[in-house]
Protein backbone atom coordinates (compact mmCIF):
# COMPACT_ATOMS: atom_id res chain seq x y z
CA UNK A 1 0.00 0.00 0.00
CA UNK A 2 2.82 2.01 1.10
CA UNK A 3 4.57 1.56 -2.85
CA UNK A 4 0.77 2.54 -4.26
CA UNK A 5 1.10 6.21 -2.14
CA UNK A 6 4.70 6.74 -3.58
CA UNK A 7 3.84 6.35 -7.22
CA UNK A 8 0.73 8.17 -6.85
CA UNK A 9 2.95 11.35 -5.16
CA UNK A 10 5.80 10.61 -7.72
CA UNK A 11 2.87 11.09 -10.51
CA UNK A 12 0.96 13.57 -9.71
CA UNK A 13 3.65 16.03 -8.25
CA UNK A 14 5.17 15.75 -11.70
CA UNK A 15 2.01 16.68 -13.77
CA UNK A 16 1.61 19.27 -11.37
CA UNK A 17 5.28 20.87 -11.67
CA UNK A 18 4.46 20.82 -15.65
CA UNK A 19 1.49 23.00 -14.84
CA UNK A 20 3.88 25.13 -12.56
CA UNK A 21 6.76 25.13 -15.65
CA UNK A 22 3.94 26.37 -18.02
CA UNK A 23 2.75 28.84 -15.86
CA UNK A 24 6.09 30.03 -15.29
CA UNK A 25 7.62 29.91 -18.66
CA UNK A 26 4.99 30.99 -21.14
CA UNK A 27 2.28 33.33 -20.34
CA UNK A 28 -1.00 30.57 -19.89
CA UNK A 29 -3.54 31.29 -17.42
CA UNK A 30 -4.03 28.95 -14.85
CA UNK A 31 -8.00 28.39 -16.61
CA UNK A 32 -6.01 28.09 -20.01
CA UNK A 33 -3.86 25.49 -18.46
CA UNK A 34 -6.86 23.79 -17.08
CA UNK A 35 -8.59 23.81 -20.12
CA UNK A 36 -5.47 21.92 -21.82
CA UNK A 37 -4.98 19.67 -19.44
CA UNK A 38 -8.25 18.15 -20.02
CA UNK A 39 -7.82 18.63 -23.76
CA UNK A 40 -4.62 16.92 -23.14
CA UNK A 41 -6.21 14.25 -21.10
CA UNK A 42 -8.86 12.85 -23.72
CA UNK A 43 -5.88 13.21 -26.41
CA UNK A 44 -3.69 10.82 -24.75
CA UNK A 45 -5.78 8.69 -23.22
CA UNK A 46 -7.51 8.25 -26.72
CA UNK A 47 -3.65 7.68 -28.55
CA UNK A 48 -3.78 5.03 -25.08
CA UNK A 49 -1.15 6.43 -23.60
CA UNK A 50 -2.43 7.44 -20.45
CA UNK A 51 -3.96 4.00 -19.54
CA UNK A 52 -0.91 2.19 -18.34
CA UNK A 53 -0.23 5.33 -16.28
CA UNK A 54 -3.54 5.59 -14.58
CA UNK A 55 -2.60 1.71 -13.74
CA UNK A 56 0.50 1.99 -12.48
CA UNK A 57 -0.02 5.53 -10.11
CA UNK A 58 -3.48 5.02 -9.45
CA UNK A 59 -4.27 8.48 -8.55
CA UNK A 60 -1.63 10.05 -9.08
CA UNK A 61 -3.06 10.17 -12.91
CA UNK A 62 -6.60 10.06 -12.06
CA UNK A 63 -6.51 13.44 -9.17
CA UNK A 64 -5.10 15.56 -12.10
CA UNK A 65 -7.18 17.42 -14.65
CA UNK A 66 -5.55 14.95 -17.02
CA UNK A 67 -7.42 12.01 -15.41
CA UNK A 68 -10.98 13.85 -15.73
CA UNK A 69 -10.35 13.68 -19.77
CA UNK A 70 -8.77 10.45 -19.39
CA UNK A 71 -12.06 9.26 -17.74
CA UNK A 72 -14.42 11.59 -20.42
CA UNK A 73 -12.45 8.98 -23.32
CA UNK A 74 -12.95 5.86 -20.81
CA UNK A 75 -16.72 6.37 -20.81
CA UNK A 76 -17.04 7.60 -24.23
CA UNK A 77 -15.20 4.08 -25.89
CA UNK A 78 -17.33 2.47 -22.95
CA UNK A 79 -21.05 3.59 -24.23
CA UNK A 80 -19.86 3.59 -28.29
CA UNK A 81 -19.05 -0.25 -27.67
CA UNK A 82 -22.55 -0.79 -25.73
CA UNK A 83 -24.80 1.48 -27.15
CA UNK A 84 -23.04 2.02 -30.61
CA UNK A 85 -22.91 5.64 -32.05
CA UNK A 86 -24.53 7.44 -29.39
CA UNK A 87 -22.25 6.46 -26.90
CA UNK A 88 -19.99 9.17 -28.48
CA UNK A 89 -22.34 11.80 -26.97
CA UNK A 90 -23.41 9.91 -23.75
CA UNK A 91 -20.57 8.47 -22.61
CA UNK A 92 -18.39 11.50 -21.53
CA UNK A 93 -20.84 12.53 -19.34
CA UNK A 94 -21.64 9.07 -17.68
CA UNK A 95 -18.03 8.39 -16.40
CA UNK A 96 -17.25 12.20 -15.06
CA UNK A 97 -21.08 12.54 -13.94
CA UNK A 98 -20.14 12.15 -10.01
CA UNK A 99 -17.17 14.80 -10.28
CA UNK A 100 -19.11 17.42 -11.82
CA UNK A 101 -22.03 17.22 -9.60
CA UNK A 102 -20.25 17.10 -7.03
CA UNK A 103 -18.32 20.43 -7.90
CA UNK A 104 -21.92 21.89 -8.81
CA UNK A 105 -23.74 20.83 -5.68
CA UNK A 106 -20.96 21.78 -3.05
CA UNK A 107 -19.84 24.82 -4.97
CA UNK A 108 -23.08 26.66 -5.07
CA UNK A 109 -23.58 25.25 -1.21
CA UNK A 110 -20.06 26.71 0.09
CA UNK A 111 -21.10 30.21 -2.53
CA UNK A 112 -24.19 30.41 -0.42
CA UNK A 113 -22.42 29.48 3.06
CA UNK A 114 -19.45 31.88 2.78
CA UNK A 115 -18.76 35.37 2.63
CA UNK A 116 -16.36 36.47 0.00
CA UNK A 117 -13.72 38.44 2.05
CA UNK A 118 -11.16 41.26 0.98
CA UNK A 119 -8.09 39.97 -0.20
CA UNK B 1 31.06 63.93 -1.68
CA UNK B 2 28.40 61.81 -2.04
CA UNK B 3 28.81 61.23 -5.63
CA UNK B 4 26.32 58.57 -6.97
CA UNK B 5 28.03 58.21 -9.75
CA UNK B 6 31.73 58.37 -8.76
CA UNK B 7 33.19 54.52 -9.28
CA UNK B 8 33.56 52.92 -6.18
CA UNK B 9 37.10 52.13 -5.10
CA UNK B 10 38.61 48.89 -5.84
CA UNK B 11 38.76 47.67 -2.71
CA UNK B 12 34.72 48.94 -2.11
CA UNK B 13 34.18 47.39 -5.73
CA UNK B 14 35.47 44.13 -4.31
CA UNK B 15 33.31 44.19 -1.20
CA UNK B 16 30.48 45.12 -3.36
CA UNK B 17 30.62 42.20 -5.75
CA UNK B 18 31.64 39.68 -2.69
CA UNK B 19 28.59 40.90 -1.01
CA UNK B 20 26.36 40.30 -4.97
CA UNK B 21 27.82 36.59 -4.80
CA UNK B 22 26.63 36.14 -1.34
CA UNK B 23 23.26 37.07 -2.03
CA UNK B 24 23.38 34.50 -5.06
CA UNK B 25 24.77 32.08 -2.95
CA UNK B 26 21.94 32.45 0.02
CA UNK B 27 19.13 33.18 -1.98
CA UNK B 28 17.00 30.43 -3.21
CA UNK B 29 18.35 28.75 -6.50
CA UNK B 30 15.50 30.64 -8.88
CA UNK B 31 11.93 31.27 -8.76
CA UNK B 32 11.53 28.23 -11.33
CA UNK B 33 13.41 25.66 -8.81
CA UNK B 34 11.13 26.75 -5.95
CA UNK B 35 7.56 26.99 -8.17
CA UNK B 36 8.51 23.60 -9.41
CA UNK B 37 9.34 21.87 -6.19
CA UNK B 38 6.50 23.46 -4.22
CA UNK B 39 3.95 22.48 -7.06
CA UNK B 40 5.66 19.02 -7.03
CA UNK B 41 5.18 18.46 -3.16
CA UNK B 42 1.59 20.02 -2.77
CA UNK B 43 0.05 18.52 -6.09
CA UNK B 44 2.10 15.35 -4.95
CA UNK B 45 0.41 15.50 -1.66
CA UNK B 46 -3.15 15.99 -2.78
CA UNK B 47 -3.01 12.89 -4.99
CA UNK B 48 -1.23 10.97 -2.25
CA UNK B 49 -4.26 12.16 -0.38
CA UNK B 50 -6.88 10.64 -3.01
CA UNK B 51 -5.04 7.67 -3.36
CA UNK B 52 -5.43 7.15 0.44
CA UNK B 53 -8.96 8.03 -0.12
CA UNK B 54 -9.27 5.16 -2.73
CA UNK B 55 -7.75 2.65 -0.43
CA UNK B 56 -9.99 3.43 2.07
CA UNK B 57 -13.16 2.82 0.46
CA UNK B 58 -11.94 -0.02 -1.07
CA UNK B 59 -11.12 -1.51 1.85
CA UNK B 60 -13.72 -0.35 4.71
CA UNK B 61 -16.38 0.76 2.22
CA UNK B 62 -16.78 -1.97 0.29
CA UNK B 63 -16.30 -0.30 -3.02
CA UNK B 64 -15.15 -1.59 -5.98
CA UNK B 65 -12.67 0.47 -8.19
CA UNK B 66 -14.86 2.89 -10.03
CA UNK B 67 -16.99 4.00 -6.57
CA UNK B 68 -13.79 4.41 -4.89
CA UNK B 69 -12.26 6.64 -7.57
CA UNK B 70 -15.42 8.63 -7.63
CA UNK B 71 -15.44 8.58 -3.91
CA UNK B 72 -11.91 10.05 -3.79
CA UNK B 73 -13.13 12.60 -6.13
CA UNK B 74 -16.32 13.34 -4.27
CA UNK B 75 -14.60 13.92 -0.87
CA UNK B 76 -11.64 15.78 -2.65
CA UNK B 77 -14.10 18.08 -4.05
CA UNK B 78 -16.33 18.95 -0.95
CA UNK B 79 -12.62 19.57 1.27
CA UNK B 80 -11.51 22.39 -1.15
CA UNK B 81 -15.02 23.65 -1.80
CA UNK B 82 -14.94 23.92 2.13
CA UNK B 83 -11.55 25.18 2.49
CA UNK B 84 -12.26 28.10 -0.67
CA UNK B 85 -14.95 28.91 1.74
CA UNK B 86 -13.13 29.29 4.60
CA UNK B 87 -10.12 31.13 2.96
CA UNK B 88 -7.76 28.48 3.11
CA UNK B 89 -7.45 27.20 -0.19
CA UNK B 90 -6.16 31.06 -1.53
CA UNK B 91 -3.10 30.52 0.72
CA UNK B 92 -2.67 27.33 -0.77
CA UNK B 93 -2.97 27.95 -4.17
CA UNK B 94 -0.94 31.13 -3.78
CA UNK B 95 2.08 29.21 -2.49
CA UNK B 96 1.65 25.53 -4.22
CA UNK B 97 0.66 27.52 -7.58
CA UNK B 98 -0.08 24.69 -10.34
CA UNK B 99 0.24 22.12 -7.24
CA UNK B 100 -3.05 23.30 -6.22
CA UNK B 101 -5.32 24.02 -9.60
CA UNK B 102 -4.18 21.10 -11.62
CA UNK B 103 -5.73 18.04 -9.18
CA UNK B 104 -9.50 17.84 -9.29
CA UNK B 105 -9.54 19.86 -6.28
CA UNK B 106 -8.39 23.09 -8.76
CA UNK B 107 -11.75 22.32 -10.62
CA UNK B 108 -13.49 22.38 -7.23
CA UNK B 109 -11.85 25.93 -6.37
CA UNK B 110 -12.49 27.16 -9.54
CA UNK B 111 -15.95 27.01 -9.19
CA UNK B 112 -16.69 28.20 -5.42
CA UNK B 113 -13.89 31.04 -5.82
CA UNK B 114 -15.85 33.07 -8.82
CA UNK B 115 -19.54 31.89 -7.22
CA UNK B 116 -18.73 33.79 -4.04
CA UNK B 117 -19.09 36.95 -5.62
CA UNK B 118 -22.20 36.56 -7.07
CA UNK B 119 -23.94 38.43 -4.45
CA UNK B 120 -23.38 41.27 -6.71
CA UNK B 121 -25.93 39.62 -9.60
CA UNK B 122 -28.33 37.53 -6.93
CA UNK B 123 -28.39 33.87 -6.62
CA UNK B 124 -30.38 32.57 -9.27
CA UNK B 125 -28.30 33.96 -12.00
CA UNK B 126 -25.38 35.31 -10.24
CA UNK B 127 -24.53 32.11 -8.32
CA UNK B 128 -25.43 30.19 -11.40
CA UNK B 129 -23.33 31.74 -14.27
CA UNK B 130 -20.59 32.45 -11.85
CA UNK B 131 -20.14 28.69 -11.00
CA UNK B 132 -19.24 28.20 -14.45
CA UNK B 133 -16.75 30.86 -15.13
CA UNK B 134 -13.57 28.82 -15.47
CA UNK B 135 -15.26 25.44 -15.06
CA UNK B 136 -17.27 26.47 -18.11
CA UNK B 137 -14.36 26.45 -20.33
CA UNK B 138 -12.76 22.79 -19.42
CA UNK B 139 -16.01 21.28 -19.47
CA UNK B 140 -17.27 22.84 -22.99
CA UNK B 141 -13.64 21.82 -24.65
CA UNK B 142 -13.36 18.64 -22.63
CA UNK B 143 -16.73 17.55 -23.40
CA UNK B 144 -16.01 18.40 -26.99
CA UNK B 145 -12.68 16.53 -27.58
CA UNK B 146 -14.29 13.71 -26.41
CA UNK B 147 -17.24 13.72 -28.70
CA UNK B 148 -15.18 13.44 -30.90
CA UNK B 149 -12.97 11.04 -29.85
CA UNK B 150 -16.28 8.90 -29.73
CA UNK B 151 -17.39 9.44 -33.01
CA UNK B 152 -13.68 8.38 -34.56
CA UNK B 153 -14.22 5.45 -32.20
CA UNK B 154 -18.06 4.52 -33.95
CA UNK B 155 -16.17 4.65 -36.99
CA UNK B 156 -13.12 3.41 -36.40
CA UNK B 157 -12.50 1.29 -33.28
CA UNK B 158 -9.10 0.69 -32.29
Amino acid sequence: MLWSFVKAFALGGALCAIGEFLVLKTKLTPARILVGYIVAGVILSATGLYGPLAEFAGAGATVPLTGFGHALTNGVKKAVQEIGFMGAFTGGLTSTAAGIAAAVFFGALAAMVFKPRPK
Amino acid sequence: MFDKNAKPSPRRQQQLDRYKQLVERMSPNSDMGKGLLRAFWVGGTICTLGQALQEIGKAWLGMNNTAASTFCSTVLVFLTALLTGLGVWDKIGQYAGAGAFVPISGFANAMVSPAMEFRREGLVLGLGAKLFTIAGPVLVWGVSASVIVGIIYAIWPW
